[in-house]
């Protein structure tokens, strides 16, 4: 079987329209908003504070957690009843693991820095989404990190390799594999890399190639939504 | 420092100087934008006050009537305060802030006024019935999350249409949305008065709401009928002062209302 | 031999390449990786010599011994006042530090500084605790007065080059202000009209600390703000 066509008419290594800005919670100590297609993350960074229990303390450096959450009317079905859920909670912990490389927190012993992520509306990519504005949201605080991290799902859909799965791709019916990764794009070095799916050993080669562009190309967007902050 | 700030606040209300500048019954700059989450939402909105920022969403689902109400569909309201918008919320389950916005700012006011025709949300007596949910959400809090929350609701509700309905299978299509609209008869826009020292005043900063004694949260719609009230704050309030808050939240009621038609 | 990749007041992002060469020298918010220059931090640049600079335009403060702080008594103990400064922990000012007066032990320290008071302090040590000390120059208890907390990265541009800035508004403004490192700023008027502007002309500062011509654009708005074209220097 062969993938001729995205639903959406877009190339093989498009991604969707983005639209990324910073600073949009004056209240946080870092923010950004991160849209892709229809997807939209907000992400809000708060601390260094101190760190409860006691005992979660890190007494060499700070301590990352984040927390992704759906807002109830931000699914393409049905209400998302509020609160965590499994997959919340496992989305939140691949994303500090995602970030956690770029960062040092050595100079905040004994602290944590939170990152709340919430998504308005998801339509596929969404736990990319919400790490591409995370990371923003930690350099408008300040945070000194060695690159923006950034990530992308690129998929294998039948014979082709694709950037930016969309919802129609997620839930194609042949052959087929969905891959979230992270990197910092400087190096390429890959933060989170995860899939549902299946993949030849030669075809993730590809896959990793085309994230890398793909990371480069989010990277522009989150260096102009800065820009565009500072310029006026 | 938050003492410090109080009583800087406190001495410029003295002096009939607010913390910024406006006058006491004046609002911040407000922005609504509808539809914000138009493919996942039956309805949608975003509310600015200043830089409060809030957002709201309807979805509807099926239901069961209650067996005294076999003709009626029902509204469910439910605010998160989200930490994402503040150093001060935490995470967890909404906690009686949140629960008392819900209660009294959104569904009250909604349900009191007629807002919708509940026997519109029916769709086969006794048996099916539309459950809307009314969610909103804090997104940055500066202050008076009470108004912007009320009036989010409300803008969610105007951009709200049914999704499709499929009477064979009796389930809900929610990538096909229909063209008819959720039909608001009434627009009740909640108001909150904060009382400090003897000033009253509209739409607070967040350092305003740290001084406040009282405050009284008045929602009322278009002839001017209140359809629900709630007091807030550890002091009392004369007859008088309750007077006077009614009269200005009905005033501000009527301008508010207008950003909605 | 090098290559710089960037020019003066470019705004750079975690992860940018800003030079290429054993030559250059990482300053503010960048690093070195091998033989480049990398921003660590959301800036401006600022080139000197072989010294490439990123001047992050937003940081959280981070004490430093020497540092020039404004905070407020928030728990006496003791032997300690316990000071809040806006960092994670509050710190302490011992006995010994408190004055360059013998003070001696079972005494009534809030005699000495009181809940809610302001001090300008230094910070004299990081050991475990975060420690402030009042001997030195300046360093004093602020009577009346109130605090605005601003962007520690900005505090430099509210100072300006050789106190310019900072004497300008207080002029304008008759105010008294004082800046800490760790953003917190202390001011302190007789007339609450000309406070307010002090206050939105540092506020001003705060959010185009990244523009040029940054004086000329402060000392138009106190003179629009205060009526009255003052002699504003």
């Amino acid at each position: 079987m062969t993938y001729n066509k995205r639903s959406d008419g877009r190339k093989f290594d498009e991604l969707r329209p983005i639209k990324a800005e910073v600073g949009v919670i004056p209240r946080a100590e870092g923010s950004a908003r991160f849209q892709i297609g229809k997807t939209v993350a907000v992400a809000a960074v708060y601390g260094p504070r101190p760190l409860f229990p006691k005992f979660l303390k890190n007494n060499e450096r700070g301590v990352l957690r984040c927390y992704y959450n759906m807002l109830s009317f931000s699914g393409s079905g049905e209400r998302v009843r509020p609160g965590p859920s499994r997959r919340s909670k496992e989305i939140g912990l691949v994303t500090e693991k995602a970030l956690a490389p770029a960062l040092d927190l050595t100079a905040f012993p004994g602290s944590t820095i939170d990152v709340f992520i919430e998504l308005v509306q998801t339509d596929a990519g969404t736990r990319c989404a919400g790490i591409t504005a995370a990371a923003m949201a930690l350099a408008d605080a300040g945070f000194p990190m060695k690159d923006l991290v950034s990530a992308i799902a690129v998929g294998r859909i039948d014979d082709k390799i694709v950037i930016d799965v969309d919802k129609s791709e997620e839930d194609y019916e042949g052959g087929m594999a969905d891959i979230s990764i992270a990197m910092m794009p400087r190096t390429g070095q890959v933060t989170m890399l995860q899939m549902d799916g299946y993949l030849k050993r030669d075809e993730l080669r590809e896959v990793l190639k085309t994230a890398q562009k793909a990371c480069a190309e989010i990277y522009k967007n989150q260096k102009e939504a800065f820009e565009a902050r500072y310029t006026k | 420092m938050n003492a410090v700030i109080k009583s800087h606040v406190i001495s410029l209300l003295e002096k009939n100087i607010r913390y910024d500048k406006r006058k006491f019954d004046q609002f911040r700059p407000i922005e609504i934008e509808y539809g914000i989450s138009s493919k996942s939402a039956e309805g949608s909105a975003r509310v600015k006050i200043g830089e409060t920022e809030v957002v709201a969403g309807i979805k509807m689902e099926l239901g069961t009537p209650y067996p005294d109400q076999p003709d009626k569909g029902t509204i469910v309201a439910n605010v998160e305060l989200l930490p994402l918008s503040s150093p001060e919320f935490e995470t967890g389950p909404p906690g009686i802030e949140s629960i008392e916005l819900a209660r009294s700012v959104v569904d009250r006011g909604i349900r009191e006024s007629n807002a919708i025709d509940f026997k519109k949300l029916c769709i086969k007596k006794g048996e099916k019935m539309w459950i809307t949910y009314i969610d909103g959400y804090s997104i940055n809090d500066a202050g008076n999350l009470a108004d912007a929350i009320g009036l989010a609701a409300l803008a969610a509700l105007k951009d709200a249409k049914f999704p499709k309905y499929d009477e064979k299978t009796e389930k809900i299509d929610y990538e096909e949305k229909t063209k008819k609209k959720l039909e608001l008869k009434e627009l009740p826009i909640p108001i909150t008065v904060i009382k400090i020292r003897d000033k009253f005043i509209i739409d607070p900063l967040l350092e305003e709401e740290e001084c406040a004694e009282a405050r009284l949260t008045v929602t009322t719609i278009e002839n001017g009928d209140i359809v629900a009230l709630q007091k807030g704050g550890e002091a009392p309030l004369t007859e008088e002062e309750i007077e006077k808050m009614v009269d200005l939240s009905l005033e501000k009621g009527k301008e508010i209302r207008k950003l909605l038609k | 031999m090098g290559e710089l990749h960037v020019k003066e007041r470019d705004i750079v992002v975690p992860g940018e390449v800003l030079a290429t060469g054993m030559d250059f020298l990482p300053a503010g918010g960048a690093y070195r990786d091998k033989e480049l220059i990398i921003a660590s931090q959301v800036g401006l640049i600022a080139v000197s010599g072989r010294l490439v600079k990123v001047v992050a335009l937003n940081w959280k403060y981070l004490p430093k011994k020497g540092d020039t702080v404004i905070g407020q008594v928030v728990e006496i103990t003791q032997n300690n006042w316990f000071v809040d400064i806006g960092y994670m922990n509050d710190a302490a000012i011992s006995l010994k530090e408190g004055t360059i007066e013998y003070i001696p032990r079972g005494a009534d320290l809030s005699q000495y500084y009181n809940y809610g008071d302001y001090v300008v302090a230094s910070v004299c040590n990081m050991s475990r605790l975060l420690d402030l000390t009042m001997k030195g120059p300046g360093l004093r208890k602020l009577t009346g007065g109130r605090i605005i907390k601003i962007n520690p990265a900005k505090v430099p541009r509210i100072i300006g080059k050789e106190g310019s800035m900072i004497t300008m508004i207080k002029q304008a403004t008759d105010c008294k202000i004082i800046a800490g490192q760790n953003g917190y700023v202390w001011m302190s008027g007789l007339d609450p009209e000309k406070e307010r502007v002090a206050v939105e002309a540092i506020r001003l500062i705060e959010r185009k600390a990244h523009i040029q011509g940054l004086t000329e654009e402060v000392k138009s708005f106190m003179e629009k703000e205060l009526g009255v074209k003052n002699d504003i220097q």
